[in-house]
């Protein structure tokens, strides 16, 4: 893991979000387990299960007893509201920040994404 | 470990070895002084700290390979010295294993086989397979690194209810290491039991640890989970005057770098710590737990040349 990236757990349920999001982890499929987890990353397996368990807490995960851990229904779209919630504080604060320091106004930042957006 | 892999949270967790108010002291050196600490059941407790700080003290205390000068000693609720029952419950790697002369690397694993009751045979062979180990060599022609193997082997394989790694990697090149560390945590994960490990390389094994006892000069620095400690401090960076601003009222552990730049390791005091930093311009980081080590162990030293740091600090300042 990335140790100068914040809390290793958090690492760890950021990780499984992203997949969430991105479908890797499909609703109702089985999240990967603390074991696999820590072998994986070579982590603490009570590291890994703190994120896990994060996750369980905030509904994304739930626990089949005896079988391991499942992506809640409705996960996705739950993590793809928050993360929509948190993208102006996360990316658009420091990128308005940086084009501040650098000089580039509104209009030039809009074109710049205009065309990164266009079809090469 | 439950069946659907969830582990007990440390909050559930109970000590299994305490030292209460413990003072050790050789010829007028005082190795520890007036400690306790628990260290919890099931957990792998990384035992960090400076050469010199006491950890290995602390380890032989547990062991029951030492008698304190003052204080108690509780492995399992009773003093382990001399005391049969804990003992064989306890396994110590230690840096300098000494072995009978005549002994080859079989012997020493059938001796340990005797010693500790939960000792997997076919884990140690594996293990030896691992490492490379001349099963019918004499130990005493090992190389350095072999002879730490021999010690990880034993220690792991033992599945002693509390093992005592103590720097347990000399000679042993990255490969090996990495090794180790991956045994380690499978096995830890199929049989959990209580790991304290000590060693410098902390940045090697930050990730395996949940918890962190940290000693300086015989006392307890620190005592707290692996990530609540990284948590306790932020690195920031940026113009030295707006450092100082920042710095001025809170609880600074470190401070790097000369002229136009530098990087500081503060306290977290708030949840205002961020905001405030921004409103200078500084950078913040989380701290990593070797830096956080060194930031608290260092005493003023200057340990890092000028030259790093300004490579450093250009790259945090782009």
């Amino acid at each position: 893991m990335n140790e100068d990236g914040g809390p290793i757990f958090r690492q760890i349920a950021d990780q499984i979000e992203n997949a969430i999001v991105d479908a890797t982890l499909a609703e109702e499929a089985q999240a990967p387990s603390t074991t696999e987890l820590a072998a994986f990353h070579r982590i603490n397996p009570a590291t890994a299960a703190k994120g896990i368990n994060q996750l369980v807490a905030d509904g994304v995960l739930y626990k089949k007893r005896g079988v391991g851990m499942f992506v809640a229904s409705g996960a996705r779209e739950q993590l793809l509201k928050r993360r929509r919630n948190e993208f102006a504080q996360l990316y658009l604060r420091p990128l308005l920040a940086e084009a501040d320091k650098l000089g580039i106004g509104a209009q030039e930042l809009t074109s710049m994404i205009n065309d990164r957006k266009d079809p090469r | 470990m439950n069946v659907d892999g969830t582990l007990p949270s440390a909050e559930e967790s109970r000590p299994v070895a305490t030292m209460h108010e413990v003072t050790m002291r050789f010829r007028g050196h005082t190795a520890l002084d007036n400690v306790s600490v628990a260290f919890q059941e099931n957990v792998i407790t990384g035992l960090l700290g400076r050469n010199g700080a006491g950890k290995t003290t602390m380890m032989q205390l547990m062991a029951g390979h030492l008698v304190p000068t003052s204080g108690q000693v509780e492995v399992f609720g009773a003093n382990p010295y001399e005391n049969e029952s804990v003992l064989a419950r306890m396994s110590l790697v230690k840096e300098n294993q000494k072995y009978p002369e005549y002994f080859r690397v079989t012997d020493a694993l059938s001796a340990a086989a005797m010693l500790f009751p939960n000792w997997d045979a076919a884990f140690a062979q594996s293990l030896l397979a691992d490492f490379d180990l001349p099963e019918k060599r004499r130990i005493k022609k090992l190389s350095r690194g072999m002879l730490s193997a021999v010690g990880i082997v034993i220690g792991l394989a033992s599945r002693a209810p509390i093992t005592f790694f103590d720097e347990p990697y000399l000679g042993l090149d990255a490969v090996a290491r990495q090794m180790f560390y991956d045994r380690l945590l499978a096995d830890y994960a199929e049989n959990s039991r209580t790991i304290v490990l000590s060693t410098h390389l902390i940045e090697e094994i930050a990730d395996l640890l949940e918890h962190v006892v940290l000693l300086d000069r015989g006392r307890i620095l620190a005592d707290a989970g692996a990530d609540d400690l990284r948590a306790s401090a932020i690195s920031v960076s940026g113009r030295s005057d707006q450092i100082d601003r920042f710095a001025a009222g809170r609880d600074l552990l470190r401070r790097e770098g000369a002229g136009q730049l530098s990087r500081a390791v503060v306290r977290v005091q708030s949840r205002d710590d961020r905001t405030e930093a921004d409103a200078l311009g500084l950078e913040v980081a989380p701290v990593s737990l070797q830096h956080l080590v060194v930031s608290l162990t260092s005493h003023g030293e200057a340990t890092i040349p000028p030259s790093a740091d300004s490579a450093d600090l250009e790259e945090v300042s782009r």
